[in-house]
């Protein structure tokens, strides 16, 4: 065995030398490299999200609660000597001579932030600086927004209750500011030390009082375990796991299926290995034998070859390893602006998966070939027509599929999900197959007709057709990916534009007070426009489905999670707003107390029948009715639209806002600045400006996974490659037969060209029909509506194929037609 | 004189479409050491199959070879393999060199096979010997057959066999080149003080031996 190391190390080599090995060396290359280009970018934005994530809570945790912090908390976190800050937040009005303006107050004492920092400037958008603590006693911060709404300076004073405070800075940024978009009144800043003097807050005011701690990991678990029985209903223990779970979910989604995308690479490239190593394989049988008669014994073969592969392996890793943090980078790059500017260092997970993966396609393809030849009869130095019984075909495909099954269900860590995608991905491929080979086989038909290099190139490819429907399918996934990622999701977001009618609602107003419902319509009216319809909107929290007190804890989805954290928009109705349809149940035809009308989505969401009595606490007091209806909504119109709506009367007394929306053309934006102008604490949202930044992620996040397919276009290349080299031999000796009888250069040109041509042309055809039924499927399932058929995918696959696999292939045996005969005849 | 390879009452059947076929029928021969013997006969006479049980490449059907002293029965196919390490040395018709191999690696590689460290100098000096020192950076398909088979001799002499088995050495070259490599052939077993078993049929090669066993269709004549 000791033998056997450095012997097998010089074997490889030489081999490689030679250029054996090569195309399985650049298969392993391309596996590896696909997996560790997402390992490595999902690997950073994890390790960032869980360094940022105390900075998101701008604390280690957080305790929260809607009633003042218990002083046995603060002794707790005192006795397990962790740092802590308090912070109170709460929404009241600032003042400045005559204009009002609704505000997101937050009051913090000397410790806060505990982690991360604050950055303010002097003048809106001005140079930020950043600092580690909030406002003295006696000032305040304020976002841009605010100072203009204010029209307020640095160093200008303003009320806030009975209380004056001076404009210290512009908050540029604050750490734990939350990600909502809707209604959220402009951040205050100031010291906690100056709440009481304004007198703001009485009893029943809604305030969020929160703990902010840092500290050890084993200090942080001593406060949980003091604190845990004095936590009731109104209070939450927050831990940096909690914070921003929709970032999280969103990451551990690109992990897993950006994951198993590249494993579709890893997938083609094994078979490039078996190939390969099955050409090596019949290529070592001779010198096997000769081994064999030279004394090598049979254990000695096993180890040679076995750590041939291992040496192989580890070449092959370091390479891919190193090119998949170069392709990660450009990953990264896509998604630069929608994460932290500067991801850490990644850990060394990726580079060990990226092994693993080069020694486990290794193990499961190409081993079991190059280990049947120790059983080579070393007579077969004296008679050539000796074999070794062939590796046992149940042999081969088990350890295949074991291979793959391993890959899967480390880059899912999902038993099920890689069940799944192992499953999927296998009939899937099983579909592509059936129709390559469909194709393949129509091609015998067309043999008859055209000159000679027409019938040998397509002879070529029907005569290997196994081979030549393994290439189809490696290329036509590769294909279909790019043609979707492109054409396909350019013509579906297109289309899905264009079916919005011209005049739909771009921009929302949110905040409207009450008292200026009507003075907001004589607004429109005198600008001689439609006038917007206004809909009252109360926030109340679902507390009960029948006799059962609801939490968050009663459900698995994390979506339903949050709906029952948060409080709901409540509207009332006497008719069946524009664009909702009854599903199911009655639509109330007089006010009636004590009915509810839900969203059939949300109903289906949170376990909702038609029927269950359904109780909402709004301001403290609790709301109850049943359920009267489930309604359908459309929610691509962009009308305003609420989950769930009561009957006029309900929900009259509550303290309500209006909501509204309507369209501006871009050459009417002035009328918005009037608009904001006379009724400055409005919230104007626009949905265009929306619409961009969502389209901006989109693109980001398609071309990200083009790169990762990307490589299993390369694998198609590295297929291709293997089944060129595992045919070398017979194309060259077919060549020198073809020119001994008198065939030109031109002509065996020729019939490679056909060959490959054909070859790119069939994966093409096959990626645009893959692509279009992917494509109906997404616009019936996920936009609702029909697509039609491009036929630019089909041009483009077509041609895109040829010219790709064409080029591809006649660099792969351009020694073909550069050999000359006699020798090919004598060698071969 | 030492018997170097026996064989007694060998007898080699296969089975085939039309019943079992004797290739040999109860060969027995001694080769005592330094001998030089030729294995002739027809084509399909059982030259190679006779060849290969002396070195142990096959089982006989019936009988028994004796090995430098050692019965080739009592060991498995890796302790015959570790004997033939010992012991042989091979020259194929077929040159049978490792493409992959440069000409100087396939020299190397028996040495390697046996663990000897010197590998590389070795088989450099016996490479010069048959006159390729030049050419020991070539692959086997940038060699002629006659230097091709040079190698080969080179190699079945590298580890310093006590018997040299040949199969048909010439078999695949023209008669002048063909006529170099015997006279290699037995320059190098005379100064190595080699056994030198070899099957052929071609007679100025087998004049040269100091024996001839002659075999037809499967007996020894």
């Amino acid at each position: 065995m000791g033998g056997a190391l450095g012997f097998s190390a010089r074997m490889l080599r030489r081999n490689l030398r030679a250029g054996e090995l090569r195309v399985l060396m650049l298969a392993l290359v391309i596996a590896v490299a696909s997996v560790t280009s997402v390992g490595f970018f999902t690997d950073r934005v994890r390790r960032a999200m869980e360094h940022q994530a105390s900075e998101m809570l701008a604390a280690d945790r957080v305790v929260e609660s809607t009633r003042p912090l218990r002083p046995e908390w603060r002794a707790a976190a005192k006795a397990a000597g962790l740092a802590q800050a308090e912070t109170w937040s709460f929404r009241s009005v600032a003042m400045v001579g005559e204009r009002l303006e609704l505000t997101e107050v937050k009051a913090v004492d000397g410790g806060y932030p505990l982690r991360g920092a604050l950055r303010i400037a002097d003048a809106p958008y001005g140079t930020e600086r950043t600092v580690t603590a909030g406002p003295a006693p006696g000032s305040a911060w304020l976002e841009p927004r605010l100072m203009q709404a204010l029209d307020l300076r640095v160093g200008d004073r303003l009320l806030l209750g009975e209380l004056s405070l001076s404009v210290g800075a512009v908050l540029a940024y604050e750490p734990d500011r939350g990600g909502e978009v809707f209604n959220i009144a402009p951040r205050l800043l100031m010291n906690l030390a100056d709440v009481p003097a304004t007198h703001l807050i009485q009893t029943g005011s809604l305030v969020t009082y929160r703990l902010l701690l840092a500290g050890s990991a084993p200090a942080m678990r001593r406060f949980q375990q003091a604190v845990r029985p004095s936590l009731g209903p109104a209070d939450r223990s927050l831990g940096v796991r909690d914070a921003r779970p929709e970032l999280r979910a969103a990451l551990e989604r690109a992990e897993r299926y950006l994951g198993l995308a590249a494993l579709v690479s890893v997938l083609l490239a094994s078979v490039a290995v078996a190939t390969a190593a099955h050409r090596y394989a019949r290529r070592e049988l001779d010198g096997a034998a000769v081994m064999r008669c030279l004394g090598a014994s049979q254990r000695f073969l096993t180890a040679t070859f076995t750590l041939q592969l291992l040496w192989l392996g580890l070449v092959a890793a370091g390479l891919g390893i190193a090119l998949g943090y170069g392709a990660h980078g450009l990953i990264a790059q896509f998604f630069g602006g929608l994460l932290a500017a500067d991801l850490p260092q990644p850990s060394p997970m990726p580079a060990v998966f990226g092994l693993m993966t080069a020694l486990v396609t290794l193990a499961g393809f190409a081993l079991p070939p190059l280990l049947a030849l120790r059983q080579v009869p070393p007579l077969r130095v004296l008679r050539r027509d000796l074999l070794p019984l062939p590796a046992r075909a149940h042999v081969v495909y088990g350890s295949a599929l074991t291979a793959l099954a391993a890959l899967m269900l480390w880059q899912s860590r999902d038993v099920l999900l890689a069940a799944v995608v192992l499953g999927g991905a296998l009939a899937t491929l099983g579909v592509l197959a059936l129709a390559a080979g469909a194709l393949v086989t129509a091609l015998k038909a067309l043999r008859r007709g055209g000159g000679m290099a027409w019938r040998f190139g397509l002879a070529a490819l029907t005569r290997r057709a196994r081979s030549t429907v393994a290439q189809v399918v490696a290329f036509g996934i590769g294909i279909m990916v790019l043609l979707v990622l492109t054409l396909v999701r350019t013509d579906l977001m297109d289309e899905w534009r264009d079916r919005l009618p011209p005049d739909a609602p771009n921009h929302f107003l949110v905040n409207v007070l009450p008292d200026q419902v009507e003075a907001m319509r004589d607004f429109f009216r005198a600008q001689g426009r439609a006038e917007p319809g206004f809909h009252p909107m109360v926030r109340g929290r679902l507390v009960a489905i029948n006799e059962h007190e609801i939490t968050a804890a009663d459900y698995e989805d994390t979506r339903a999670q949050r709906l029952v954290r948060r409080e709901f928009n409540l509207s009332w109705s006497a008719e069946l707003p524009k664009g909702n349809a009854v599903a199911s149940g009655h639509w109330w035809s007089a006010p009636s107390r004590g009915e509810w009308s839900v969203e059939e989505g949300l109903a289906q969401t949170l376990g909702i029948r038609l029927g269950d009595r359904l109780v909402f606490s709004v301001a403290g007091q609790r709301v109850a009715g049943h359920v009267a209806s489930l309604r359908a909504l459309d929610w691509d119109s962009f009308n305003v639209n609420f989950f769930v709506l009561g009957p006029p009367g309900l929900l009259d007394a509550y303290p309500a806002s209006y909501i509204s929306s309507f369209h501006l053309a871009p050459e009417d934006r002035p009328l918005l600045v009037e608009l904001v102008r006379r009724f400055p604490n409005l919230t104007v949202i626009d949905v265009e400006a929306l619409m961009t930044r969502v389209r901006d992620i989109m693109d980001r996040v398609s071309h990200a996974v083009q790169l990762v397919f990307a490589f299993t276009l390369a694998a198609g290349i590295a297929v291709l490659f293997a089944a060129v080299q595992a045919s070398r031999e017979e194309r060259l000796r077919e060549a020198a037969v073809l020119r001994t009888l008198g065939a030109r250069t031109r002509d065996i040109f020729g019939a490679l060209l056909v060959e490959f041509v054909v070859l790119g042309t069939l994966a093409g055809l096959l990626a645009a029909g893959a692509a279009s039924v992917l494509a109906a499927l997404l616009a019936g399932v996920v936009f609702d509506f029909g697509y039609s058929l491009n036929g630019w995918v089909w041009l483009v696959g077509a041609a895109g194929g040829a010219l790709g696999v064409g080029l591809a292939g006649l660099a792969g045996t351009r020694s073909v037609l550069v050999q000359p005969p006699l020798w090919t005849l004598r060698r071969v | 004189m030492t018997a170097i390879v026996e064989a007694r009452a060998l007898t080699k059947q296969v089975s085939s479409p039309e019943g079992t076929l004797t290739i040999l029928d109860d060969v027995t021969l001694v080769i005592e050491a330094g001998e030089a013997v030729a294995i002739v006969g027809a084509s399909g006479s059982g030259k190679s199959t006779l060849l290969g049980l002396l070195a142990g490449l096959d089982l006989p059907t019936s009988g028994r070879v004796l090995l430098d002293g050692c019965d080739l029965a009592g060991l498995d196919e890796d302790g015959r393999a570790a004997l033939r390490a010992r012991t042989l040395g091979f020259v194929f018709q077929s040159f049978q060199l490792l493409p992959s191999l440069t000409a100087l690696e396939n020299v190397m590689l028996p040495l390697e096979l046996a663990g000897i460290a010197a590998a590389r100098g070795e088989a450099q000096a016996l490479l010069e010997r048959v006159g390729l020192a030049s050419r020991r950076g070539h692959y086997p398909h940038q060699l002629s057959g006659g230097e091709q088979q040079r190698v080969a001799i080179a190699r079945a002499f590298a580890t310093g066999p006590t018997l040299l088995l040949a199969d048909e050495p010439t078999g695949n070259l023209d008669t002048r080149t063909g006529a170099r490599i015997i006279d290699l052939l037995f320059e190098l077993n005379a100064e190595q003080n080699t056994t030198l078993v070899l099957v052929t049929h071609d007679v100025q090669l087998a004049a040269r031996c100091g024996r001839q066993l002659v075999l037809d269709a499967g007996r020894l004549v």
